[in-house]
């Protein structure tokens, strides 16, 4: 085989000391596959070299928790028997580089981890970030990757037959070269069936099933790990191609499969593929495997081994079966089509020993591979900040313009041409679809529904990472409350920069503190993630992304949902104004979207007061009280009051607003902790809110048709609710032109 | 009586067709494979949503020589109740079972939502429940679901009474507003939009139940 030069070293992104590292842990130079596996097992995408220090600072238990992180997903237990796997992941690079199949793979990526640990996948929601629409320079690009990964996400989940039920779309000039996709994924399954991937039983056989192998995909893994520079886009061999069809038959048959007994151990093989299946496996159980890749099914004539250990193919597993019971495995793929072989065998050594026609091409202990990748303490400073403390003097002329703006802006505006390509309902358990604070969906086997957000906002965390990630945090949790739902879990994907930047990794250690603080205060545990650092092209990094999915649990009935229903019901501002300062006014949609500027730091969080605004607003909706809720956040009071009145019912509100706030300040600060609630029995959530020692104020009422917001007797904004409806609906497709 | 719910490698809707029967319709239902050339003793026939064989090539096109769809046609040939959804629709198409064509959706893009269709007649076994003109709310979910065929065939759906439902704000282009048909002998009904997904209050709407029960109160009469 050839020789390792340094060139080849670092042409595979290992360094001379990560080198060092190989030839001291096999006492010897490794073979050129040998070079390949470490590669992509040290790369940052599966070893978390720069992160792993800082993660172990989050919150990994509690009382709902089954399994926390290092398992394919986490899992909690949602009562009656029953359990919910969930986790998110980021496929960022392969989505700027061919967004269709980037974003579809990412989708089949996260759907295999859910069904791998034995859970029938039930919902994804996608988190989306992109460069701005309209942008001269960039627009048509940004364009066409947002309708590519769109249509991607669409393809792979509405085939595959599973619900895309929400989610959020942001946009930003520093996504423009490296757009954010990340999938959250969830999955029920019984509490007493979870697989796990822990090979286990020496001599157990492990099966190969599932697609074919290609070349597609290699050095996936590794890609993710690297900046854009101009050469990437020619990287596009490196994007996996998915097939939704077989990965609904490999779950079925996967699940069919599990019902026999049979199943050890089962690992689904995502980025490195065959590489990182085998020796994560074999690392978790403390045991060895052994394949001969003379036996692998492949898809293309004469694929090397160092090819086909690091081909990233899409919808393949890796099992382990019990030994004289592989055949009732095979019996079920073969039923469903699929490719089903021995491939090895679980050993006793602990070495990852990779055979080709009997010939031994790689040795390697799998320990080595999985968990003495290298660490790194990386250094860091004061986050990057891009942006001044002081903003302008401004003052506006006219609010019902800047409404109009916000409302028309690609954040606030209605996301319906997206979700729409979504199939949201089928399985049947869609209770509250996209569009609302959070998702609903009924488990049909129990009395319990789960409710899922999703957020991030890289904007607030460009000015504060601390402040910005625990500000994610509490208006996840908020979410879910509003919906009724206690959260008990979270699953994050933290979307940065180059850590080999100090200022870059500073934003990295501080949006982890900051999570790891709200984690705790909130009780949602991190049961597992993802990280993607290297968001960067042509030098020019991403604003810091950490993104939350938090999953809360609420008694299955009819949702309660954003919009008005009827006239005449009490409007009450949960929460109380909250408080704003020119400082913290930078960072509002208000700043970016009117006043184009960004500026001083995010909205002041008092976690104290937001966890008892929360469960204020859980009692009100077990109760009943309330008709409408609707957390207050991007856009502030104005856009919250708007998007309640662009109900089916066509229902506004008129409110009188007695604060003492700075006109633009009272419409559109973007403080946390406030739900705009719309009631029949306003006493009883008064009630209920002085009871939990927050602030109710009744800010008027609902009525036909109307908005009309006022402050102290003097109006500032009175219109229509249906040409500001239109507005905010068709935006999107404008903004598209499509 | 006994429901039938055919499975197809890549069927996803066959999950709901059987829970709104078993369940909100309160009558047994039971999965079938494709690859059974047997019916069994089942008194109705489902073909549900999803993608048939992945939908490679076009939707629908590969299901019709499968070994079931060869028992379908006998059973629907010997006046057996036949129900046709989203992709099932489909499948019947192009099977011939039902006329016309279903082409890819006007705006080329895939649409979710929930929309609001016409009863157009009530003399079916799958709408004998309702009345004619009465507005149901069921969802669509569909890339490939505008009903297109000649003039002929539009015509005689509509002298023949066959036009079952119609969309009332057509989401997707179908020739005259078309979201269900019957076969002439009217016991093979193919439709875009779910039934199943709307047949209970926690769904947004239970609307599509009158499908179920039309079918049931039929062959209760047998």
């Amino acid at each position: 085989m050839s020789t390792i030069t340094p060139d080849l070293i670092s042409a595979h992104q290992l360094t001379e000391e990560e080198y060092q590292r190989i030839v001291a842990l096999l006492g010897r130079e490794p073979t050129y596959t040998e070079l390949g596996i470490f590669s992509v097992m040290w790369s940052e995408h599966c070893s978390y070299k720069s992160s792993r220090v800082h993660l172990k600072k989050l919150p990994t238990r509690g009382p709902y928790v089954i399994q926390g992180p290092g398992e394919n997903a986490g899992v909690i237990d949602i009562g009656g028997g029953w359990a919910l796997a969930f986790k998110i992941e980021s496929h960022n690079h392969p989505s700027f580089i061919e967004p269709f199949q980037g974003a579809a793979t990412g989708v089949g990526g996260i759907l295999r981890d859910i069904f791998t640990m034995g859970a029938r996948p039930v919902a994804v929601l996608d988190s989306l970030r992109f460069g701005p629409l309209e942008d001269p320079h960039t627009g048509a690009r940004n364009r066409r990757i947002l309708a590519g990964v769109v249509s991607g996400i669409a393809h792979y989940g509405n085939c595959f037959g599973v619900p895309t039920v929400g989610g959020e779309c942001v946009f930003e000039a520093g996504y423009s070269g490296n757009p954010l996709v990340n999938v959250l994924a969830l999955g029920v399954c019984r509490k007493d069936q979870i697989f796990y991937a822990r090979a286990a039983g020496v001599g157990n056989p492990v099966l190969y099933v599932g697609a074919k192998t290609g070349r597609d995909g290699i050095h996936g893994a590794s890609m993710a790990s690297a900046e854009f520079t101009e050469e990437s886009r020619q990287k596009r061999p490196n994007v996996q191609v998915g097939d939704p069809f077989l990965e609904k038959l490999l779950l079925e048959a996967c699940l069919e499969a599990m019902e026999t007994g049979a199943i050890v151990a089962i690992q689904d093989m995502g980025a490195a593929g065959l590489t990182c299946s085998t020796c994560e496996m074999g690392s978790r159980g403390g045991t060895g495997i052994e394949i001969d890749l003379e036996h692998v099914p492949q898809r293309e004539a004469g694929m090397t081994p160092y090819e086909i250990m690091l081909s990233e193919s899409q919808e393949r597993m890796l099992l382990v079966a019990a030994k004289g019971r592989e055949q009732e495995v095979v019996r079920v793929f073969r039923k469903w089509g699929l490719d089903a072989v021995t491939i090895g065998q679980v050993t006793a050594d602990g070495m990852l020993r990779v055979k080709d026609h009997g010939r031994v091409v790689a040795e390697i202990p799998n320990r080595a591979l999985a968990d003495e990748a290298p660490v790194y303490e990386r250094p860091y400073t004061r986050p990057l900040r891009k942006y001044p403390m002081e903003g302008p003097g401004f003052r506006s002329h006219d609010l019902e313009a800047d409404l109009k703006a916000l409302l028309a802006s690609g954040d606030v505006c209605s996301k319906r041409w997206i979700w729409e390509q979504y199939d949201y309902m089928v399985r049947t358990n869609t209770v509250e679809g996209p569009g609302g604070d959070a998702a609903i969906l009924r488990i049909k086997e129990t009395d319990i529904s789960v409710a899922v957000a999703l957020d991030g906002n890289g904007r607030y965390c460009a000015l504060s990472p601390r402040e910005g990630a625990r500000l994610a945090v509490a208006e996840c949790c908020r979410n879910v409350s509003t919906v009724g739902a206690l959260p008990v879990a979270a699953t994050n994907c933290l979307n940065f920069g180059n850590p080999e930047r100090p200022e870059i990794m500073g934003q990295l250690v501080e949006a982890i503190e900051g999570m790891g603080e709200a984690c705790r205060f909130f009780e949602t545990p991190i049961t597992g993630g993802n990280v993607s650092l290297y968001n960067e092209t042509l030098g020019e990094a991403i604003d810091p992304t950490p993104v939350i999915g938090v999953v809360g649990l609420v008694k299955t009935g009819p949702p309660l949902t954003v919009d008005f229903k009827r006239p005449g019901r009490a409007v009450i501002l949960l929460g109380g104004f909250g408080e704003c300062d020119a400082t913290r006014f930078g960072s509002t949609q208000y700043a970016k979207v009117v006043l184009q500027q960004i500026w001083g730091l995010p909205p002041a969080l008092d976690m104290e007061y937001e966890k008892r605004v929360q469960a204020a607003m859980r009692e009100i909706a077990a109760a009943g009280l309330a008709e409408s809720a609707h957390d207050v956040s991007d856009g502030g009071l104005a856009v919250a009051l708007a998007e309640s009145s662009f109900g089916p019912a066509g229902v506004g509100a008129a409110v009188e607003l007695d604060s003492g706030l700075r006109e633009e300040f009272l419409l559109f600060h973007e403080g946390p902790s406030r739900i705009v609630v719309s009631t029949e029995q306003p006493e009883a959530v008064e009630a209920v809110a002085r009871r939990h020692g927050v602030e109710a104020r009744r800010i008027g009422t609902t009525v036909e048709g109307r908005i009309r917001i006022a402050q102290r007797g003097r109006v500032l904004i009175e219109c229509a609710v249906e040409p500001l409806r239109r507005l905010w609906d068709g935006a999107l497709e404008r903004m598209l032109g499509a | 009586m006994r429901f039938g719910v055919v499975v197809f490698p890549g069927s996803n809707c066959d999950h709901d067709a059987w829970y709104a029967v078993s369940r909100n319709l309160g009558q047994p239902a039971e999965f079938i494979w494709h690859e059974s050339s047997n019916l069994g003793n089942v008194d109705a026939i489902i073909l549900p949503g999803g993608f048939s064989y992945g939908d490679y090539l076009r939707c629908g096109a590969i299901a019709k020589f499968s070994p079931v769809m060869a028992a379908v046609r006998r059973f629907a040939a010997d006046g057996g109740l036949v129900l046709g959804i989203c992709n099932g629709f489909q499948i019947l198409v192009e099977s011939g079972l039902l006329p016309g064509a279903l082409i890819r959706n006007r705006g080329l893009k895939f649409i979710c939502r929930q929309v609001e269709l016409e009863v157009v007649t009530a003399d079916s076994p799958f709408t004998s429940q309702a009345e004619r003109g009465q507005i149901l709310r069921m969802p669509i979910a569909h890339g490939e679901g505008c009903y297109y065929a000649d003039d002929r065939t539009l015509d005689e759906l509509a002298a023949e009474d066959r036009v079952v439902l119609r969309y009332r704000d057509n989401p997707n282009g179908s020739l005259r507003d078309i979201a269900g048909i019957l076969n002439r002998e009217r016991n093979v009904m193919g439709l875009m939009p779910h039934p199943e997904r709307a047949t209970e209050p926690l769904m947004g709407s239970s609307d599509g139940l009158v499908v179920f029960r039309s079918m049931a109160a039929a062959l209760a009469l047998r």
